[in-house]
């Protein structure tokens, strides 16, 4: 690791203060995506800015929702009685995640903002544009596993590896932001990444001292929640595909749908054109297939990502039918 | 960086460079080898402590950000020269072979005793509103963040159910 600064401050305005003091400042929650970056030299910020005793480690009742502290802990977050019992989706889908020491030190930002998986991204002696803009992409040429066929460019492929982020992108989360001046504003989750473009390095909407302080859940618009995630081994590894279904039914009919998926896109992945499909259909088995079709028509099955497709198919139809069941 | 830890009941007083891990100050500062390095990535567990009350990969965690904070560590389990249940149980399943992962695997399934007591979930309960008792599947599942190369899986789960049972 290059040698850095490291502060705890107290409070957010000296941790903007701090992170604007340096170019290559970073914040540091629970630090199980940084420092393992900072160890492969993937990251090298000179200062870290230490965010976990700022006081955003509660889960706050709002009106009909929540907002959850920025650095509440994934375990924590999984384990509290308001979110298991009415955003299951999100217990599930925290709990699929990493492994219970892991899930104990993560936070809601830094699972936001976790890093991809490629293993080209970690590895630097090769080439990679979101790790160095404009040096190429090692990954196409190379060998694609844990890749992206949804919302890539030739310039990148790199799928992001959350759990946590589907099932919130199927709640309709909101990212709370305070900037440098200490503002405070809210963006969609939906809104919240960027598609790779010729600029794989940027990864979200954020500005470079923008605190992320919590994340907002409204009410839920559906109780029928499942998260099923498909992987290489069955705990401890991130998802190859994986499904978050939120959904309401009434007499009979698919009333409220909102799927998000993991593993196939380059963000936390969700399709208005899916969940329209689904909203005000019967459950069926064709309904279901059609939705994959909806979700896959301008899928990118490069070499090696082929199985993705039906895989994404499978995974959907069990979801849906679990959910409506 | 000035950093104080509360280690296995004694206080200490570091004053280390921030790149030092929590692993690293346990190792080579403190001189307590039992917490291991197996990958340095948080991959296999072997760096498993016990920090404030919950499990953690030492390996990924800067030593300054527990500033304050009480750690356990596999050297703190037992009480004088009595083994706890958990290390006691493993010597009675045969829980090891080299005995790389299992102070790891020790911090990790007392940590993961009180997590269930405490009503934690896990990704195969069945149902997150009521509390699962500890089921091979469960115990595999909680345990599943710690990796064994000699495949003792089958002697720690049986040490862990013992415990889980008393
Ligand atoms: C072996 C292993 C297996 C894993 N398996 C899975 C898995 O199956 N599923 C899964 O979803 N994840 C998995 N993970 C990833 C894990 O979930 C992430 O490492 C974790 O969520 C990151 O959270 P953190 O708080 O530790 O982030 P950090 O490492 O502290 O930070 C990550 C990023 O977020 C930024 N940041 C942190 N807090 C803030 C803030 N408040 N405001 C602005 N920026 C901030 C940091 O600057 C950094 O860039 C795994 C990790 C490992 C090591
Ligand atoms: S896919 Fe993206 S992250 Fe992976 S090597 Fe290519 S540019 Fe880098
Ligand atoms: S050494 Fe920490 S998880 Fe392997
Ligand atoms: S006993 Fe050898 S690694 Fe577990």
């Amino acid at each position: 690791m290059r040698p850095f600064d490291y502060q705890r401050p107290a409070a957010p305005e000296a941790a903007c203060q701090g992170m604007s003091a340096s170019p290559h400042a970073a914040y540091i929650g629970g630090g199980t995506n940084l420092i393992d970056l900072m160890k492969l030299g993937v990251m090298a910020p000179d200062l870290l800015v230490d965010v976990n005793r700022l006081g955003f480690d509660t889960i706050k009742d709002l009106d009909d929702g929540v907002e959850i502290g920025a650095t509440v802990r994934n375990s924590d977050l999984a384990d509290d009685p308001r979110i298991r019992v009415r955003w299951p989706v999100l217990s599930r889908a925290l709990l699929a995640g990493a492994s219970a020491q892991l899930r104990n030190k993560a936070t809601t930002a830094g699972n936001l903002l976790q890093r991809t998986r490629c293993p080209y991204f970690q590895d630097i002696d090769v080439p990679c544009n979101k790790r160095k803009p404009g040096s190429g992409c090692a990954a196409l040429g190379g060998e694609l596993r844990n890749h992206a066929i949804l919302g890539t460019s030739e310039h990148c492929v790199a799928a992001h590896p959350s759990d946590m982020a589907v099932a919130m992108q199927a709640l309709d989360a909101q990212v709370v932001i305070r900037d440098a001046d200490g503002q405070t504003r809210t963006m969609g989750l939906d809104h919240f990444y960027r598609t790779p473009g010729d600029t794989p390095h940027i990864e979200t909407r954020l500005n470079p001292a923008d605190l992320i302080t919590g994340v907002r859940l409204p009410a839920p618009l559906g109780d029928r929640q499942v998260y099923r995630k498909v992987r290489d081994r069955a705990s401890y590894a991130f998802a190859l595909v994986s499904a978050a279904a939120v959904m309401q039914l009434k007499e009979g009919r698919i009333e409220y749908a909102a799927i998000a998926f993991g593993g196939l896109g380059t963000q936390p992945w969700r399709d208005p054109k899916v969940d329209a499909l689904l909203t005000g259909a019967r459950p069926s088995e064709a309904l279901f297939e059609k939705a994959g079709d909806v979700l896959l028509r301008s899928a990118e099955l490069r070499e090696g990502l082929e199985f993705k497709k039906p895989l994404a198919h499978r995974v959907l139809k069990a979801v849906l039918t679990e959910a409506t069941q | 960086m000035k950093t104080v830890l509360t280690i296995n009941g004694q206080q200490v007083s570091l004053d280390i460079d921030t790149r030092v891990t929590l692993l690293d100050a346990l190792r080579d500062h403190l001189g307590l080898y039992g917490s291991k390095k197996g990958c340095d990535h948080g991959q296999c567990g072997a760096c498993t402590v016990i920090a404030d009350g919950r499990r953690i990969n030492s390996c990924l965690t800067l030593a300054a950000m527990h500033d304050g904070e009480t750690i356990i560590t596999v050297e703190g389990l037992a009480h004088g020269e009595a083994l706890s249940a958990l290390q006691q149980a493993f010597l009675g399943h045969d829980g090891m072979q080299c005995g790389y992962c299992t102070p790891g695997q020790l911090c990790s399934a007392t940590a993961m005793l009180e997590e269930a007591r405490a009503g934690r979930a896990s990704q195969v309960t069945d149902d997150l509103t009521t509390p699962a008792p500890l089921s091979r599947a469960e115990i595999t599942e909680r345990m599943s963040g710690n990796l064994c190369r000699c495949g003792c899986y089958s002697g720690i789960v049986a040490a862990i159910e013992e415990v889980a049972a008393e």
